[in-house]
C-alpha cells in the first residue's frame, strides 16, 4: 500500500503557477491537507464547466452587413467601435485570468490563443473565437481543431475565405499543418496543395455561423498523404490526427510551455501515449500533473515568465483597478504581449525572447511604478537615512503617469498570517541567487509592503 | 578554421556570461577593423505610395488609373524626362543631385502578401513569404558581430522584431537620460552587484540577471557617451523630427553603434490619400534633409548608409475614396556620400504589366539589397545572415 502523502508547499505553488497564474497564502493552506490526487482532481473539477467570457456587445445590435457594405461611414463606425470594444475585451480578459475559479480553463485558453494564433479586427469574431477556445481548452483535440477551421476570425486571418476551387489559397492548410497540427518536415508540398483544396468554398455570414459555398468547393478526388478521396475539411483533419507525430507536435508544445524549454523524450513519448489516438486534452494535462517528473526541481522555476503571467502574477498578490484601460494596453505593448495581437501566425516565440534590454528593465520596475510611486525601498540594517538616491531617481518620473488603484488592504488581509521573513517563499517560486539572497538578508524588513516591492523587482521574481 | 566558423565561436562564446577577457579584447580588435561605418533604417510603416512619391509623370496609364489622385505634372518635381519627384520631397531632390540619392525601384518579394503586418515581418525578418521566422535581420547581425545591446538602438520606445536576434537584443531609446534613470535605480543596482554568477550563467536566471547588467551597463554606455552631445538643426517637431535629431546626436557623439532603426508611420492611406501622404512626405524629406546636414557638419555623413523601405507600395488604381489599396512593390531609397550609382537604380515599373490584382510585378528582391548592404557596407557575412545567397547589387 501507498501511503498517501500531501503536496509539499513548493510542489503546490509550482502546480499553480504552471496550471494557473500563481496561488495566494489562503488557498495554499487549505491545500496543504491535500494529496497530489485530491489536488489535482480539485484542479479539474474547478474548470469542469465551460461559461462564456462576455462584455456588452449590444451597441453593434443596429449593424447589418447590407447597410455596412453600402454604407462607407456605417463602416468605419463600425471598425472604430469594434477597435474600442476589443480593447475593452483585452482587459476584460486579463481580469479573468486574474480572478477566476476555472484557473486551468484560463490557463489552457491562454496556451491554446498561442497555439491556434489568430487575430481579427471584429469584435463579434474576436469574442467568438476566444470563447471557442475556452470552451475546448480541456476538450477534444480533433474537434478543437476542426472547429477553428470553420471559425470567421480564423477563415479570415488565413485567407481561407479566398480559398476557392477556380483558384486555391494555401495558406490555411500550410499553417494547419506546419504550425497547428505536425511541424516542419512531417508533409509534402502536394499534401499543402491537395489539402487546400478540400477547404475551399468556406465561408461564414456576418453573424459568424459557417456555411460551405458549394460553387466554390472543389468536390473532386484530392490525394493526400496515404488516402484518396473526395476529402473535404473535416477528412484532412482526421487523416493527419491519425498520424502520430501530430500527438507528438501537440505533447512537445505542452512540454515546453508546461513543464521546461528543454524537452525530456522521455517524459513526452509517455505523454503521447496518453494523447495518441483519442486526443483528449484533459487527460494529457491531468498525466503530466500526476507526474514525479512534473515536480522534479529542475522543473521548479525554471521558465520565464509570459508579459501576462508576470502581470497577472502581480495583480494577484496587489489587486490593480486600471482607470484607463489604454494604459493596461500600453503596458502590454512595452513589456512584447498585447493579447489578442500576436505578431504573427507563428505567435510569441515565449522563452528568452520575452527578455531584451528594454523589456526586462520594464519589468523589474514595473511594480514599484504601479504599486509603490516608482520607488523600492533599499534601506539596510540600521540605515535610517532612507533612499535619497531612490527618491531623486523616482522624482518626476513615469509613477503618476499611471492611473492605477492598487488595493494594499486587500494585500495586507490576504498576508495576514505569513510572517515577514516568509514572504519570499509566497512570492518567489525559484531558488534565490546566493548572492542576492545574502543582500536580501542584509535589508531592514519593517515593512511588509516595502518587502514585497522588492521581492517583485527581482530578477527571480520573472520565473515560473 | 574558417573566419566564418571562428567569428561565430567568438561571438557565441562571449555571450555567456562571464567572457574571458582575451575574447573581449578579440573583439574590440575585430570591432575596429570592420571600421565604423553604420547603417540607419527608416521604416516608412503603413505601405507607402511609391507611385504618388516618385511620379511617371509622361504616363498615360499613370494618370488613366488615379483620375482623383494622380500628381499633376504641374506639381512634379523633374528629376528625368519622364519622372518626377512629389512636391513635399524638395529636400530629396537636394540629395537627388548632390549625387547623394539612389532610387532603387521595383523592390519586392514573391507571393507578396498584402497584410501590414506579415509583409513588415518578412521586411523585418527577412523571410520568403511562406516561412515564419521570430529573429530580426539586425537580430542575426548582432548575433554574430555584436557584444553589447548598443551595438543596435531603436530610437523608439520598444524594440522592432528587426532588432531581435536569437542570442543577442538590440536596445530601444528614445531618450537615453529617461532609460539611463530607469536602469539606476539603487535597489536594482544592489541586487546586480551581488549577482553571484557560478552556476547559473547556462540558466534562464541567469539570462536575466545578465541582460539586466548588459542593460545597464548600455544605459550607461549610450548616456554618458550623448549627453554633451546636442544638435541645433532645427528638425521638425514631429515625432520623426525628434528621432532623427537624436539619431543625429547619438552619431555625432561617437557612439560606437552600427545600426540605427527609426520608423515614421501613417501611411495607409485608404482614403483622401493626397491630403495625408502630402504631409508625411514633407516630414519625412524635410528631417532627411536636415538629418544629413547635421552629419556633414561634424563629417559623419561619410560613414553613414541610409535606407528608407515601405512594407509596400500601394494598388495602381486608385480606389473610390480617393485613395489606394494594399499593393506590392515599392521604391527604395539609399542615401551615402560615396554611392557606386548615384540617381536611377534602375527603370521605373512597367505599368503596363501588371499581376492579377493590378499590381507591380517586383524585379529585385529586398533580400539583394539587405545582402548588399551587409556584405559591402556592415563588411560582414551576409549568407549567415540571411541564411541564403542573393547576388549583390551596386549602388554600394
Amino acid at each position: 500500500m501507498t501511503v498517501l502523502k500531501t503536496m509539499d508547499t513548493k510542489h503546490l505553488q509550482h502546480l499553480f503557477w504552471r496550471a494557473g497564474f500563481g496561488i495566494q497564502p489562503e488557498q495554499l493552506r487549505s491545500l496543504k491537507a491535500m494529496t497530489r490526487k485530491q489536488v489535482v482532481n480539485k484542479l479539474f473539477n474547478d474548470s469542469k464547466l465551460y461559461k462564456e467570457l462576455n462584455i456588452d456587445l449590444s451597441e453593434f445590435a443596429h449593424f447589418d452587413l447590407a447597410t455596412i457594405l453600402k454604407n462607407q461611414d456605417q463602416l468605419r463606425e463600425f471598425i472604430e467601435k469594434s477597435r474600442l470594444k476589443i480593447r475593452d475585451f483585452n482587459v476584460t480578459w486579463v481580469k479573468h485570468m486574474a480572478s477566476s475559479d476555472s484557473v486551468l480553463r484560463e490557463r489552457m485558453t491562454l496556451f491554446w490563443a498561442n497555439h491556434f494564433v489568430c487575430k481579427d479586427n471584429n469584435i463579434l469574431y474576436v469574442r467568438q473565437y476566444n470563447n471557442l477556445l475556452r470552451k475546448h481548452a480541456l476538450g477534444n483535440l480533433k474537434d478543437f481543431a476542426k472547429a477553428v477551421s470553420k471559425e470567421p476570425a480564423m477563415l479570415k486571418y488565413l485567407n481561407n475565405k479566398q480559398n476557392v476551387k477556380a483558384s486555391p489559397n494555401e495558406n490555411f492548410a500550410r499553417e494547419l499543418m506546419e504550425l497547428f497540427t505536425l511541424g516542419k518536415g512531417h508533409y509534402t508540398e502536394k499534401d499543402i496543395k491537395e489539402s487546400a483544396r478540400a477547404f475551399t468554398g468556406y465561408y461564414h455570414n456576418f453573424e459568424g455561423v459557417f456555411r460551405i459555398r458549394k460553387l466554390m468547393h472543389d468536390y473532386g478526388i484530392k490525394r493526400f498523404m496515404n488516402y484518396r478521396g473526395r476529402l473535404d475539411g473535416d477528412d484532412i483533419i482526421d487523416i493527419i490526427f491519425e498520424q502520430k507525430q501530430c500527438a507528438r507536435f501537440i505533447c512537445q508544445k505542452i512540454y515546453t510551455y508546461f513543464v521546461n524549454d528543454q524537452i525530456n523524450e522521455f517524459h513526452v513519448d509517455q505523454m503521447i501515449d496518453v494523447l495518441y489516438p483519442k486526443y483528449k486534452i484533459d487527460e494529457l494535462m491531468r498525466f503530466v500533473f500526476m507526474q514525479d517528473w512534473f515536480y522534479n526541481d529542475e522543473n521548479i522555476g525554471t521558465k520565464i515568465k509570459s508579459p501576462i503571467d508576470f502581470f497577472v502574477g502581480v495583480n494577484n498578490t496587489v489587486p490593480m483597478d486600471f482607470k484607463k484601460p489604454r494604459q493596461m494596453l500600453g503596458i502590454q505593448k512595452v513589456l512584447g504581449q498585447i493579447l489578442l495581437d500576436p505578431p504573427n501566425v507563428a505567435g510569441w516565440k515565449g522563452g528568452r525572447s520575452w527578455i531584451d534590454s528594454n523589456t526586462i528593465l520594464f519589468r523589474l520596475r514595473l511594480p514599484s511604478i504601479l504599486l509603490n510611486n516608482s520607488r523600492i525601498s533599499a534601506k539596510e540594517k540600521g540605515d535610517f537615512n532612507d533612499s535619497m538616491m531612490g527618491m531623486m531617481a523616482s522624482k518626476g518620473q513615469s509613477g503618476s503617469y499611471f492611473k492605477v488603484v492598487s488595493d494594499w488592504s486587500a494585500f495586507r488581509e490576504a498576508y495576514k498570517n505569513v510572517p515577514i521573513e516568509e514572504l519570499s517563499e509566497h512570492l518567489i517560486v525559484t531558488q534565490i541567487n546566493e548572492g542576492t539572497q545574502a543582500y536580501l538578508n542584509g535589508l531592514g524588513k519593517t515593512s511588509k509592503r516595502d518587502y514585497c516591492i522588492q521581492l517583485m523587482s527581482l530578477p527571480e521574481y520573472q520565473m515560473c | 578554421m574558417k573566419r566564418r566558423d571562428f567569428i561565430k565561436q567568438s561571438a557565441l562564446a562571449s555571450s555567456v556570461f562571464m567572457v574571458p577577457s582575451f575574447v573581449t579584447a578579440f573583439d574590440e580588435v575585430l570591432k575596429k577593423s570592420l571600421g565604423y561605418k553604420r547603417l540607419v533604417i527608416i521604416q516608412l510603416t503603413g505601405g507607402n505610395d511609391g507611385l504618388n512619391t516618385l511620379v511617371p509623370f509622361r504616363n498615360d496609364i499613370y494618370y488613366r488609373n488615379r483620375p482623383k489622385i494622380a500628381i499633376k505634372r504641374s506639381d512634379v518635381i523633374k528629376l528625368t524626362d519622364e519622372v518626377g519627384f512629389h512636391k513635399s520631397l524638395q529636400p530629396l531632390v537636394d540629395l537627388y543631385d548632390k549625387g547623394y540619392l539612389s532610387i532603387i525601384n521595383n523592390v519586392g518579394y514573391p507571393n507578396p502578401n498584402r497584410s501590414h503586418f506579415r509583409s513588415m515581418d518578412i521586411w523585418q525578418t527577412a523571410s520568403s513569404s511562406n516561412e515564419q521566422l521570430q529573429s530580426g535581420w539586425i537580430g542575426r547581425y548582432l548575433d554574430l558581430y555584436a557584444t553589447e545591446p548598443y551595438a543596435a538602438i531603436e530610437v523608439d520606445e520598444s524594440l522592432s522584431l528587426a532588432l531581435k536576434g536569437n542570442e543577442l537584443n538590440g536596445i530601444a531609446t528614445n531618450n537615453a537620460r529617461r532609460l539611463y534613470r530607469t536602469s539606476q535605480d539603487p535597489y536594482i543596482k544592489n541586487v546586480l552587484r551581488n549577482y553571484q554568477e557560478e552556476h547559473l550563467s547556462d540558466h534562464n536566471l541567469g539570462y536575466l540577471y545578465k541582460t539586466t547588467i548588459a542593460a545597464e551597463s548600455s544605459a550607461r554606455y549610450i548616456y554618458q557617451t550623448t549627453r554633451t552631445t546636442r544638435s541645433y538643426q532645427d528638425f521638425t517637431q514631429h515625432n520623426f523630427g525628434k528621432q532623427l535629431k537624436t539619431a543625429a546626436e547619438f552619431i555625432n557623439s561617437g557612439l560606437q553603434t552600427k545600426v540605427f532603426y527609426t520608423s515614421l508611420s501613417g501611411f495607409d492611406t485608404h482614403a483622401r490619400q493626397n491630403v495625408v501622404q502630402d504631409r508625411l512626405l514633407k516630414v519625412y524629406a524635410d528631417n532627411m534633409g536636415k538629418f544629413v546636414e547635421e552629419l556633414e557638419k561634424h563629417d559623419t555623413f561619410k560613414d553613414t548608409l541610409i535606407l528608407t523601405f515601405s512594407e509596400f507600395g500601394r494598388r495602381v488604381k486608385q480606389n473610390a475614396a480617393n485613395g489606394t489599396d494594399h499593393g506590392t512593390a515599392n521604391n527604395v531609397f539609399v542615401i551615402g556620400k560615396h554611392l557606386k550609382t548615384p540617381g536611377m537604380y534602375n527603370s521605373m515599373p512597367d505599368l503596363g504589366d501588371l499581376d492579377n490584382n493590378g499590381d507591380l510585378k517586383f524585379e529585385i528582391d529586398f533580400r539583394h539589397i539587405y545582402a548588399t548592404v551587409l556584405n559591402k557596407w556592415l563588411e560582414v557575412d551576409d549568407e549567415i545572415i540571411l541564411n541564403d545567397s542573393f547576388e549583390k547589387l551596386k549602388f554600394i
